[in-house]
This record gives C-alpha cells, sequence and structure tokens, in this order.
C-alpha cells in the first residue's frame, strides 16, 4: 500500500483578475522506503505541490483534490489540531534555504528539541539525549558544542545537517527535501546526499526529493517524477528515463544536458516555460515541442498507460521515436 | 585559434584588511594569492572552485573593479596598475562582465533600449542618438530578442531574456575580453542551453576571450579550453580542459570532480569524500590549504606551500604528485 497518494491535486493562487494554476491535475502516489524525485523547472508546481501535501501554503491557495492521503489519514479533511501531530512527526520537510529557515533567535538544540517536545513529550534530559545523538547522526561533530549554537555561527553545510537532524527527530515515515542542496557548494552537496540516502536505508523512511538538477536525480532516485508548468508530465523509474523518455519535454531536457553535448552547440528547447497569461489551450508544451501537430494545440492530451511513464502526450517518445505521429512535424514556434 | 594573449596575469592577489576594532592589529583576507594566467582572443579560460576560493574576486580584477593588491596585469599589452588615466579608460571598455544574477544587475527603472545605449552615451559621444538606437536594436537581434522589447522593462522578462540583454550590454562597446560570473547558474536547464549556445555563437563571431566563472562542473567542460581550479585563494591545478577532466592531478581536482553529480543513473562511480568543511579563508590552515581535507598529505604539506609547477601535461600545487604527473608514494622534498 502506498504511503501518500495524491489523487487529481490541483491548487489555484487568487489573484486580484484571476487565479493562477501553480499545480494542475496531479496525481502522484509514494511507497514507503523509495526515493521519489520530482524534477522541473522553476514554476513547474514542484514545490508548491509537495507544500500543499504538507498543509504549509497560505491562505490565498485554493487546494483540491480527488484523494489526499498518508499513511491511511485523509488529509484533506483534517482539523488543523490533528494536522499538527502528523506534520514534523510521520511526515517531515527540509528546506533549500537553510539559514533562512531556521530560528536565528534560538539555539540549534532549543529547535530540535522543540519538536521532541511537541510530538513526543520527551523531558528535559531525555530530549537533551536524543538531540546529541541526532546531531551524531546527520556527521556534526562536538555535538555537545554544537547545541548551545545559534546558526549563524555554523556553515551553510552544518545548518543543512541541523535541518536534517530536526526533520528525522520523531523518526518520521516520510521526509520530503525541497532543494537540499542547491545552496551548498559541491563537495558539501555530495556529502549531504550521501547522508540522506544513508539515514533513510537506515531508518526506512520513504524519501522524496524535489530538485532541478539532473545530476542529483541520477545519483539518488530510484523514480522520477517529471512536472513541467504544473502538470506531471511522466514518472518512471530513474533508468529507463535517462535512457528512454517518453515525454517530449523529458527527451529534450536531458539532450540540453551539457554533458550529453555532441557539438559545441547544445541542442535547446526554443521559448519559455508558459506564465499565467499565455497558457496554451492544448499540451501545455506544444508551443515549444519539436513533435507538436493541430491535435496538441487543440487539445488537452491523455494520460498514457504504465510502459510509456504516464506520459502526458498524444504522441508519447519510444527511444525517441514519437508513436501514433501524423508525419505532419509542425516546426516549434521559437 | 589562440593567438597572442590579451590578457596576462602574473602573481595577482588581492588582499582585504578586516579591522578588528581599537588597537587591533588589522586580519589580513588573502581573496586571491599568487595567480597567474593568460587568455587570448577567441579562447575561454574557465575558473572553477566552491565558495570563497577567490574566483569572483579574480573578475572585479581582471574588469579593473578593484585593483590588485600585487602582482602585475596586463590587458592588451598595457600594464593595468601603472596605466595612465585615459588609457585605463581606454581599457575599461575592452573588458566587460557578465553577472550571474540577471535579477539584480539591470536596473528596474530603466528601459532595456536606455540600458543598451548608457555604454555608448557615455563612451562614444560621437554616435547620434539615431545610431544608438539601431546599434541598440541590432544587438538585441544578435541575442534573441526582438525589437518591441526595446521599449520594456526588465520586469517584463523571464531570466534566460534578462540575462541575454546583460549579456548584449556587455557588448555594446564591442570588446574583446568578456568576463562571465556564473552567468547561467541562476538560470533554468532549458534555458541554460540556450544561453550557452549564444555565448558559443559570439565568441566565434567577435572573437571574444571568455573569462568563464562557475561552480557547474558540465557547464565548464562544455564551454572551456583550459580550465583553473582554486581553492582558497590559490590555483591548484592549472591545465587544458581535456587534461583537468580526463586525468585531473590534484586531489582537490579528483575530489570536486567526483563530488559533482553526473546525470547518468547506469554509471558506478567512486566518489572521494572530502572530510570537513571548507576553512575560513580569513584563517587558512598552515602550508598547503588543503592538507586537513586531503588523502594524500604527509609530512611536507602542513608545513610548507606548494608551488604550482609543471607536472605531466598540467601544473599542479601538490608535493604527492610526481613530477611525470603521476601520483607518487612519499617523494623526497628538497
Amino acid at each position: 500500500m502506498p504511503l501518500l497518494v495524491i489523487e487529481n491535486l490541483t491548487v489555484e493562487f487568487a489573484g486580484a483578475r484571476s487565479s493562477f494554476r501553480a499545480v494542475e491535475g496531479v496525481s502522484l502516489t509514494v511507497d514507503p522506503r523509495e526515493v521519489l524525485a520530482i524534477v522541473g523547472e522553476s514554476g513547474s508546481g514542484k514545490s508548491v505541490a509537495m507544500l500543499a501535501v504538507m498543509g504549509l501554503l497560505p491562505w490565498t491557495a485554493k487546494v483540491t483534490a480527488d484523494r489526499l492521503a498518508f499513511d491511511g489519514t485523509d488529509l484533506l479533511g483534517l482539523s488543523r489540531g490533528h494536522r499538527r501531530r502528523i506534520i514534523g512527526k510521520d511526515m517531515a520537510m527540509i528546506f533549500q534555504e537553510p539559514m533562512s529557515s531556521l530560528n536565528p533567535c534560538f539555539t540549534v538544540g532549543f529547535q530540535i528539541g522543540e519538536s521532541l517536545k511537541m510530538h513526543l513529550g520527551l523531558g528535559r534530559e531525555a530530549r537533551r539525549d536524543r538531540t546529541i545523538a541526532l546531531l551524531t547522526a546527520v556527521g556534526i561533530s562536538d555535538p555537545e558544542r554544537r547545541l548551545r549554537a545559534f546558526p549563524h555561527q555554523l556553515s551553510g553545510g552544518m545548518n543543512q545537517r541541523v535541518m536534517i537532524a530536526m526533520a528525522l527527530s520523531c523518526a518520521p515515515k516520510l521526509v520530503i527535501a525541497d532543494e537540499p542542496t542547491t545552496a551548498l557548494d559541491v563537495t558539501i552537496q555530495a556529502q549531504i546526499l550521501d547522508l540522506l540516502l544513508e539515514l533513510q536505508r537506515e531508518t526506512a523512511m520513504a524519501l522524496v526529493l524535489i530538485t532541478h538538477d539532473m545530476g542529483v536525480v541520477a545519483e539518488t532516485a530510484e523514480r522520477v517524477a517529471v512536472f513541467y508548468a504544473g502538470q506531471k508530465v511522466e514518472v518512471q523509474d530513474v533508468r529507463s528515463l535517462f535512457s528512454n523518455p517518453h515525454h517530449p519535454y523529458t527527451a529534450a531536457l536531458l539532450a540540453a544536458l551539457p554533458e550529453r553535448a555532441i557539438g559545441r552547440r547544445l541542442p535547446s528547447i526554443g521559448g519559455v516555460v508558459p506564465g499565467q497569461y499565455d497558457r496554451p489551450s492544448g499540451c501545455l508544451f506544444s508551443p515549444r515541442c519539436r513533435f507538436a501537430t493541430d491535435l496538441c494545440v487543440a487539445t488537452m492530451p491523455p494520460v498514457q498507460p504504465k510502459e510509456l511513464g504516464f506520459a502526458l502526450c498524444h504522441y508519447p517518445l519510444r527511444n525517441g521515436i514519437p508513436t501514433a505521429h501524423p508525419g505532419l512535424v509542425v516546426e516549434a514556434t521559437h | 585559434m589562440t593567438g597572442a594573449p590579451i590578457v596576462k596575469a602574473e602573481q595577482l592577489a588581492r588582499h582585504y584588511a578586516i579591522g578588528r576594532g581599537f588597537l587591533a592589529p588589522p586580519l589580513l583576507v588573502r581573496a586571491v594569492d599568487g595567480v597567474s594566467f593568460t587568455l587570448a582572443a577567441g579562447e575561454t579560460l574557465a575558473v572553477v572552485g566552491e565558495s570563497g576560493c577567490g574566483k569572483s574576486t579574480l573578475a572585479r580584477l581582471v574588469t579593473m573593479i578593484e585593483a590588485p593588491s600585487s602582482g602585475r596585469l596586463m590587458i592588451d599589452g598595457i600594464d593595468v596598475v601603472n596605466a595612465s588615466h585615459a588609457d585605463r579608460r581606454k581599457l575599461r571598455s575592452e573588458v566587460q562582465i557578465v553577472f550571474q544574477d540577471p535579477y539584480g544587475s539591470l536596473n528596474p527603472r530603466q528601459r532595456i533600449g536606455s540600458i543598451l545605449e548608457e555604454p555608448l552615451k557615455i563612451n562614444r559621444p560621437d554616435l547620434t542618438s539615431r545610431d544608438r538606437r539601431d546599434a541598440a536594436i541590432a544587438m538585441m537581434a544578435r541575442v534573441g530578442l526582438r525589437p518591441e522589447h526595446y521599449e520594456r522593462y526588465p520586469h517584463m522578462f523571464s531570466g534566460g531574456q534578462r540575462q541575454r540583454i546583460a549579456i548584449a550590454r556587455a557588448l555594446m562597446l564591442k570588446p574583446r575580453i568578456l568576463v562571465l560570473d556564473e552567468p547561467v547558474s541562476a538560470l533554468d536547464l532549458s534555458v541554460q542551453a540556450q544561453v550557452l549556445n549564444i555565448l558559443v555563437d559570439l565568441q566565434v563571431e567577435f572573437g571574444l576571450a571568455y573569462l568563464f566563472i562557475s561552480h557547474g562542473l558540465s557547464v565548464v567542460r562544455h564551454m572551456a579550453d583550459r580550465v583553473m581550479v582554486m581553492y582558497l585563494g590559490r590555483p591548484v591545478e592549472y591545465g587544458s580542459r581535456d587534461a583537468i577532466f580526463g586525468t585531473p592531478r590534484h586531489p582537490y581536482t579528483r575530489a570536486l570532480l567526483s563530488a559533482a553529480p553526473v546525470a547518468d543513473p547506469g554509471r558506478q562511480k567512486e566518489r572521494i569524500h572530502l572530510e570537513g568543511e571548507l576553512p575560513s579563508p580569513i584563517n587558512p590552515p598552515s602550508g598547503c590549504a588543503f592538507h586537513p581535507r586531503c588523502p594524500l598529505a604527509f609530512e611536507p604539506c602542513p608545513v610548507q606551500r606548494p608551488e604550482l609547477e609543471r607536472k605531466g601535461n598540467v601544473d599542479v600545487a601538490c608535493f604527492a604528485i610526481n613530477n611525470d604527473g603521476r601520483t607518487g608514494g612519499v617523494p623526497a622534498v628538497a
């Protein structure tokens, strides 16, 4: 049974005149103990979708879904009190900017202890022992001294370790890491990713890794969901995604990687991600797609079956060739 | 394609004094220390390293935003430090810079047209407003912007388009050297490919010399002819792109390359774990600054600083590398 079930999730932000749909009809499941990567460019809705699951969106957001369930609990009809008992305990989140996510006014030890007190009701001594154990587990040396450190006294990598310790404090079943290494240097990024994976294996939790870095995806994930302009366009196992992408957007994204370049020029995707006012009526990728036809421009594409990676496409790719394509290739408008 | 060097740096250094208050002697931060390189027309030299390695300070030195504390910088055969006011003014239009953050580097209250024309207004007083406008529109077309963008403000553009504007602005004075300080780090993958392609085309068209500063190793591998790896203000390895990426010698280069995630899930890789954090540039370790984290460190490393020397086909600053470029056991130290 999946740990997290998302069915037809839509998130809208109310604007002055019109509303903006940040996430549109996303369905996704996360199994226990799996590492799922959600990859997409900025504005693809990958963070907003997961914030909706956590219930961390502001009141301006309108969240609708057919089903949103975590570990058998319906998250949609949950009272605030009940939600607070789950968030931070069974389901925790690690954010991108460790410096700005930690409270600068409290020591690191206090901030980790806070969730232990709220969720587990531990006493002062037990909290201290558990916090020291957690800091040791995330590879912070001299934890007794670091307990009394404020976030500004630690480096970015150290703060991200503190964030991880905080997320893991109540032994969660699911951890959502939103770009956990984007703000860090390459060698520190490698340390943090290895740490996350090691802890994921040890504690048997599920890990959702939100990222835009294809390298991070390839090295950490077991399964990958690709987001584009608020929609989930493809889900596949990591190896088959990289070797045989079924959605033209995934294929174009992989081709644009500098390490896959054959010549000096990169095969780039023309145009930009559609915004609030220039959303196409049919397939959202159609203005930038090499294979787009009149059908793509006019009609929303269907979701393809599992063997085609649930691709949201009229002509899903098989080994780079679009299936059932009429052969009429409209040049993508630049 | 490489001719006579137009930029020549010899033992370039930039130190900053940090006041510690009344009576306490100021601390000296050696942001850049002992950097030598040459750069010819049509060539790309990439500078890579983690935060605090001095790569952005180097960019500020080459663009003459700051004067070097010691060492010599020759641009176009003119010594920058001792140059006359008129010479320096001329050199400033030969060297231009593109900054990392296209959201911060464009004035939000200026229209694109006036952003592009401002350099001409100051440096080319002979041009009429009509000439300036024509030059701006021609340059906009060159970087893939449409003429109607002339009247628009920066907030109306996406990140990729803003970076095109920044590149166009840098090229308005027909410089021969372009310093690119993390030009694509803030951009999404699909847009990154577009901007890199523009940079490749412009380099061929105008014979530009690029000083390409980046921490994205796959981008560097795609763009660079030669690579300089820096650690805490000093170059540790300097050589051709193929030598650095093919057979990295310095233990830091090796660790950096092995830490960079590669977008290929099938690849089995040996990751070299670097212990600990980057030391503070205020108080760098003695001898070789890398020795506390180095897997090859032995007796001379904490005592003496290795100089950058030709070993094999690259310049390396490391005692553990023999003169033929191979990793030695414990070589005899003079």
